[in-house]
């Protein structure tokens, strides 16, 4: 039960004169259960490959299987795909449509065909899911503030029941506090339901928390793929596409250089701070 | 999947036509349209057709371009040509069943597709070569003299270019809205009338919602920076005539008389 991508490319405006490479030949496997993080700067192809993934674009060059079947072959049911990878875009919020909350949530479910009970069932698990407050069930969203209407946004997409969900920045734009309830309600989610995560994000700082595995994007081809240790070893190549190790891996190096024994694998606050008081000795 | 969708379709390149005055352009497109409906000889087609012709080589955009936009009016096309067959009374030609075409039918339908070619072949050259910004601009120029009785000219052609750019905006917008509402599993090719129109809702609402946000945003973005219409304003880039206009209208008078003098001949064959 994986997505494979097997050299997967992808054109923008084939056969014009503006025709422009998004990605170059991607080999990737996303099994199940992984918490992944997809980092990239802007215009690096993280946007268009995520799109891939449920095939709502379909790629120039290259093959992309769900669980062994070729997505893009006749007669496979594309419709069955996109609830099984549900897709939470970029500004999901700008996506709401109903008059209340809770029937913006049913829209997914409804649209599988799902009893009325059975969608309202998983409306409702979906908001408790992301920590949506029940006395603004009824609500219009469009009273609502940012963080909550992003919520409700990706709640409309966790009441498919997708076994995997991959959110296209799903921080941009909120405070931190914002950015933290919501990933840490994602992180839940994981924990809770074993559920597949891709989180895209062009911020180490966000995800070097939460991932077991980054990808790094770089002009529509894959940089590094490996843990987060390994990829934040690679300091300079990844300043040099406009990224940077999590400022804890920085913090942690100077130490070393100036002649701290500390271990430099650290990603967290929390690592950093059991790290430092290990080499104290307390 | 909206992509095909064209307008406001300029196409960049370096051409003698492109650094015309839009407001050269403007007149010549709107005289040269009047002009196709001054004659019925093929004599005059021919001078309209090189004419055209001229043009679209100076302006370098390539022909397929131009025809383009032949493809929206075919239907249109078609429909006029079959009217005017068959409609027309006069000399029978032709007789099957209840329909008679007639030479003077056969005539007018010919000149008219000729005509409606013409029409809109010659204003995509304009389209295609001036900028929308210039357009309006030219325009505004154009129409400076309406202000005496109190047109508003400046916020006519305000509205116009604020509405021309939103274009490709909105249409990315709808875009990204509809690939989000299918990743709902949103339906939004198959079942019948109703159905499909019941399945536009998702998308029609959320767009109207952010066309609304930035006209908003626009607005005060606009009024910070004290925006209050036309009086007094003044252009970074006003638009003044160089010689390459003048003698542009120089060939237009020189295309109108050509017409004229195939008219007067025209009339003694």
């Amino acid at each position: 039960m994986a997505i494979v991508l097997d050299h997967v490319s992808y054109i923008y405006e084939k056969d014009t004169e503006m025709a422009a490479f998004a990605l170059k030949d991607i080999c990737l496997t996303i099994p199940d259960g992984q918490f992944i993080g997809l980092i990239g700067h802007t215009g690096s192809g993280k946007s268009t490959l995520v799109q891939h993934l449920n095939g709502l674009l379909a790629p120039t060059g290259g093959h992309i299987y769900y669980n062994g079947k070729d997505i893009h072959a006749d007669g496979f049911d594309k419709k069955e795909l996109r609830s099984r990878v549900g897709l939470v875009f970029q500004y999901p919020e700008h996506q709401l449509f109903e008059v209340d909350v809770f029937t913006d949530v049913c829209f997914g479910p409804k649209n599988l065909g799902l009893s009325r009970k059975e969608t309202e069932l998983r409306a409702f698990e979906a908001l408790r899911q992301v920590g949506f407050p029940e006395e603004y069930f009824y609500q219009s969203p469009f009273d609502l503030s940012g963080g909550q209407k992003r919520r409700v946004a990706i709640a409309g997409v966790l009441a498919m029941k997708p076994d995997v969900l991959v959110l296209d920045e799903p921080t941009a734009g909120l405070d931190p506090k914002g950015r933290d309830e919501i990933l840490d309600r994602i992180a839940a989610l994981k924990a809770e339901t074993g559920i597949t995560v891709v989180l895209v994000s062009h911020s180490m700082e966000d995800i070097a928390k939460y991932v077991d595995r980054i990808i790094v994007m770089n002009r529509g081809s894959v940089l590094f793929d490996d843990v987060p240790a390994e990829v934040f070893r690679h300091d300079a190549e990844l300043e040099a596409v406009g990224l940077a190790a999590p400022q804890m891996t920085y913090i942690m190096r100077t130490l070393r250089r100036r002649g701290m024994e500390v271990g430099t694998d650290v990603t967290t606050l929390e690592e950093a701070e059991r790290e430092i008081l290990r080499v104290l000795g307390k | 999947m909206l992509r095909d969708i064209t307008l406001g379709q300029y196409y960049q390149t370096e051409s003698v036509i492109h650094r015309l005055d839009p407001r050269v352009k403007l007149t010549g497109t709107i005289l040269y349209i009047i002009s196709l409906f001054l004659f019925n000889q093929f004599t005059g087609y021919l001078v309209a057709a090189l004419f055209l012709c001229v043009v679209i080589r100076l302006s370098k955009v390539p022909f397929r371009y131009m025809v383009r936009g032949m493809k929206a009016i075919l239907f249109l096309l078609l429909f006029t040509m079959a009217f005017n067959l068959f409609l027309t009374p006069g000399e029978p030609l032709v007789q099957f069943w209840k329909l008679t075409i007639t030479r003077e039918g056969l005539r007018i339908s010919v000149f008219m597709a000729i005509r409606l070619t013409f029409l809109i072949i010659g204003s995509s050259v304009m389209t295609l070569t001036t900028t929308p910004n210039h357009l309006t601009d030219g325009m505004e120029k154009l129409m400076g003299p309406l202000k005496k009785v109190r047109v508003p000219v400046h916020e006519v052609s305000m509205m116009m270019s604020i509405a021309l750019r939103f274009i490709p905006i909105l249409m990315e917008e709808t875009d990204k809205i509809m690939k989000a509402q299918i990743a709902r599993g949103a339906d939004f090719e198959s079942g019948n009338l109703v159905k499909k129109a019941k399945a536009m809702v998702p998308l029609l609402v959320p767009l109207f919602i952010s066309a609304f946000r930035r006209a908003n945003d626009l607005a005060m973005a606009m009024e910070a920076r004290c925006y209050q219409g036309g009086a007094g304003r003044t252009k970074m880039k006003p638009l003044q005539y160089a010689r390459r206009d003048y003698l542009a209208y120089g060939v237009l008078i020189a295309y109108l008389l050509a017409l004229m003098l195939m008219k007067y001949v025209g009339s003694f064959i």
